[in-house]
């Protein structure tokens, strides 16, 4: 993975003591609240409900054991004892005092994390494909681009001050898990027909209170214009990207109003400006990125362990977490493990300091010293051989890390919502919680299948509902919880947005609702090859509606 | 109708902390601790006399919300305030992932 250089190094250093001299200022009366507040935002930290929270820049969701082990220590020592992974591949606390911000940024130094660009109108950590540079069916590792952007992300001053904030995702496979279509800048590794490879640039996509599916504005971006292009796009949104409207102010607004194919020729002009001036990337610098991306040294072996095959015949949990949570790799012998932040009960993406200390020490052991963050809110071991297999998993399930449910309905996103955050409407966390434990039954998830279900607790949409294939949006109702619900959403290579099927759910009745737009899927499903999310397209909302507020006339007539 | 009283609160500068400011113009933890205001009158007062915390750095960004004043006390209208008045998150602990027995 990349280490940072002296370039890196000193600027994270010096940004920490600057923000300490800030926090003095702050604690002296020297800076008033609304002087610091900006100036807590450029360094993630945010007032929330009960406390600050502060939020960590994981870049593209990469993490080394020390790192983990460091968030750990972070958690015990100046938290309570857990933190939270997003779904921006992050992880936040939710409970540091703003006198030991400045401690926790030099822990963070120390193994070369920050906290910069994790909130304001920047350029926000770039996010990539969990499974990068290990996938079997990856066209090439997304990581090094991801690490070029962050280099030319990082304090760039000419998007320090945007009109509202920008994120970007990389994907390197066909199969698309960075949900590029939804994001303000989605970049895929594509081949053109003479075989090279390139990127196809999407832009203008995202959720929030507008949810728009981006549009591909280029089909074909040779690799070494990638920064030309990026600063291409930024600038013309940084000076057409309405500032006098903060819920008009992302880029997806501005390429809605001028027209996609219009946003692309301006932006061409501005690139054919700038192709060839410092931006052009040498290849001797995407070598250099490339070098610290290197493969680590797998061994040769063979694709099937028989350890691996007897510990299935022998144990039927262990062969059904294999089946659900593995992944294939693309080396003989190895498999990407997904371990599930997702237990029955559970707060989706929360996870104790012992959990992260385990995490680290089964990195160590059984994945080469590194895991992912996914924007499911999962952690990934990218590269177990599978003869380690069964003994990883019997360490996970010993922490409650080996929930079998990869991609299945109690795989839930959910934001924090009204139990941490200052913007939220309605809880998220224990309809998560509820669904989990209603939705335990491994029969059950197999007989449902496939299916994705995304809580945000407001508009902002933090926990990606609107591309859930089921979304739950919560409202306030006159200082009341409710749950607004839609259907067939997606964030895959088919990215739709989800339809709303009627008016909001109490907290007692979301539970039972979902319990029947399920039944109402299993009842009228063709078979079990036709998935939640291909039914909802074939059939539409009505069926669901019907199951939920009754025959159409009879909900007219309730209306009047 | 009840009337519609108001309570002041406020998050303490140093951790975050809820507060509610009290009738002896201090700040309390305790939602019981905190003065209710029954007018809009006296509360946009105490709003304004509040906000000499911000200036001692005792506090930020205060402002006033709805409670329902009922036999047993003031109780928050809103979901919101209900969740802040009780320090942390509702759901409890012993259920969430992040207390999962580690043994391994
Ligand atoms: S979606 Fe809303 S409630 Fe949830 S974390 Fe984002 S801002 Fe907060």
């Amino acid at each position: 993975m990349y280490r940072y250089d002296e370039f890196d190094a000193t600027i994270v250093r010096e940004r920490v003591e600057q923000f300490r001299g800030q926090v003095t200022r702050r604690l002296a009366g020297e800076l008033t609240e609304d002087q610091f507040r900006p100036l807590r935002l450029k360094n993630g930290l945010y007032l929330q409900l009960h406390a600050y929270m502060l939020r960590i820049a994981v870049p593209y969701g990469v993490l080394n054991s020390k790192q983990m082990r460091k968030l750990a220590h972070i958690a015990r020592r100046y938290d309570r004892g857990f933190g939270h992974f997003t779904t921006r591949q992050n992880i936040q606390f939710n409970w540091p005092q703003l006198g030991d911000v400045p401690d926790i940024l030099q822990h963070l130094a120390e193994v070369e994390m920050h906290a910069i660009q994790t909130s304001g109108n920047c350029i926000r950590n770039v996010t990539a494909d969990q499974f990068a540079g290990v996938a079997a069916d990856e066209i090439e590792d997304p990581r090094i681009w991801a690490e070029i952007v962050r280099q030319w992300s990082t304090f760039h001053p000419e998007f320090s001050y945007l009109p509202r904030k920008f994120k970007i995702a990389v994907t390197g496979a066909p199969d698309d898990r960075a949900a590029v279509r939804v994001h303000d800048i989605g970049l895929r590794i594509v081949q053109n027909e003479a075989g090279e490879t390139g990127f196809e640039v999407w832009v203008g996509g995202g959720l929030g209170r507008t949810p728009i599916i981006g549009v591909a504005i280029r089909k074909f971006l040779p690799k070494e214009h990638l920064l030309s292009y990026l600063e291409a796009i930024l600038r013309t949104y940084n000076l057409l990207g309405r500032r006098d409207n903060i819920y008009k102010a992302r880029i997806k607004i501005l390429v809605q109003a001028t027209g996609g194919e219009k946003f692309g020729q301006m932006v061409e002009e501005e690139w054919e400006k700038i192709k060839d001036g410092p931006l052009h990337l040498p290849q001797a610098e995407i070598d250099r990125i490339h070098r610290y991306f290197a493969p680590p040294a797998y061994e040769a072996l063979p694709d099937v362990d028989p350890a691996f095959e007897t510990a299935k015949l022998e144990n039927p949990d262990f062969a059904r977490w294999a089946r659900v949570n593995l992944v294939k790799h693309k080396v003989p012998g190895y498999a990407i493990v997904n371990a599930s932040l997702k237990p029955e009960g559970g707060a989706p993406g929360d996870a104790s300091a012992d959990q992260m200390d385990l995490l680290a020490d089964l990195a160590d052991k059984f994945s080469l010293g590194e895991v992912r963050v996914t924007h499911h809110q999962n952690i990934v071991f990218p590269n177990v051989r599978k003869r380690d297999l069964f003994a990883l998993w019997q360490r996970l399930k010993s922490a409650r890390l080996a929930t079998s449910n990869l991609g299945f309905i109690s795989d839930i996103i959910a934001c924090p919502g009204l139990d941490y955050c200052n913007l939220a409407n309605a809880r998220s966390i224990p309809v998560a919680q509820r669904l989990s434990r209603h939705f335990s039954d491994p029969r059950k998830l197999d007989e449902i299948g496939d299916l994705r279900l995304n809580i945000s607790g407001c508009i902002n949409a933090c926990g990606h509902h609107h591309v859930g294939h089921i979304g739950i949006l919560g409202v306030d109702k006159q200082g009341q919880e409710f749950y607004q619900v839609t259907v067939g959403g997606s964030s895959k290579d088919d990215a739709s947005l989800g339809k709303i099927v009627g008016a909001a759910f109490s907290e007692d009745d979301i539970v039972p609702a979902i319990d029947t737009i399920i039944n109402t899927y299993l009842a009228n499903r063709t078979d079990r090859s036709e998935r939640f999310l291909d039914y909802v397209r074939r059939a539409g909302v009505d069926p669901f509606k019907e199951a939920l507020y009754g025959p159409a006339p009879a909900r007219r007539t309730a209306a009047e | 109708m009840a009337m519609a009283s108001q309570m002041i609160t406020a998050n303490r500068l140093l951790d975050g902390a809820v507060v509610y400011f009290t009738a002896g113009k201090s700040w309390s933890p305790n939602f019981t601790d905190g003065a209710v205001w029954p007018d809009k009158e006296s509360a946009d007062a105490a709003l304004i006399e509040s906000k000499e915390s911000v200036k001692a750095r005792i506090v930020v960004e205060p402002y006033l919300f709805d409670v329902a004043v009922t036999e047993a006390g003031p109780k928050p209208t809103s979901a919101r305030e209900r969740i802040r008045a009780d320090h942390k998150p509702t759901f409890e602990p012993d259920q969430g992932s992040w207390t999962g027995q580690i043994s391994g």
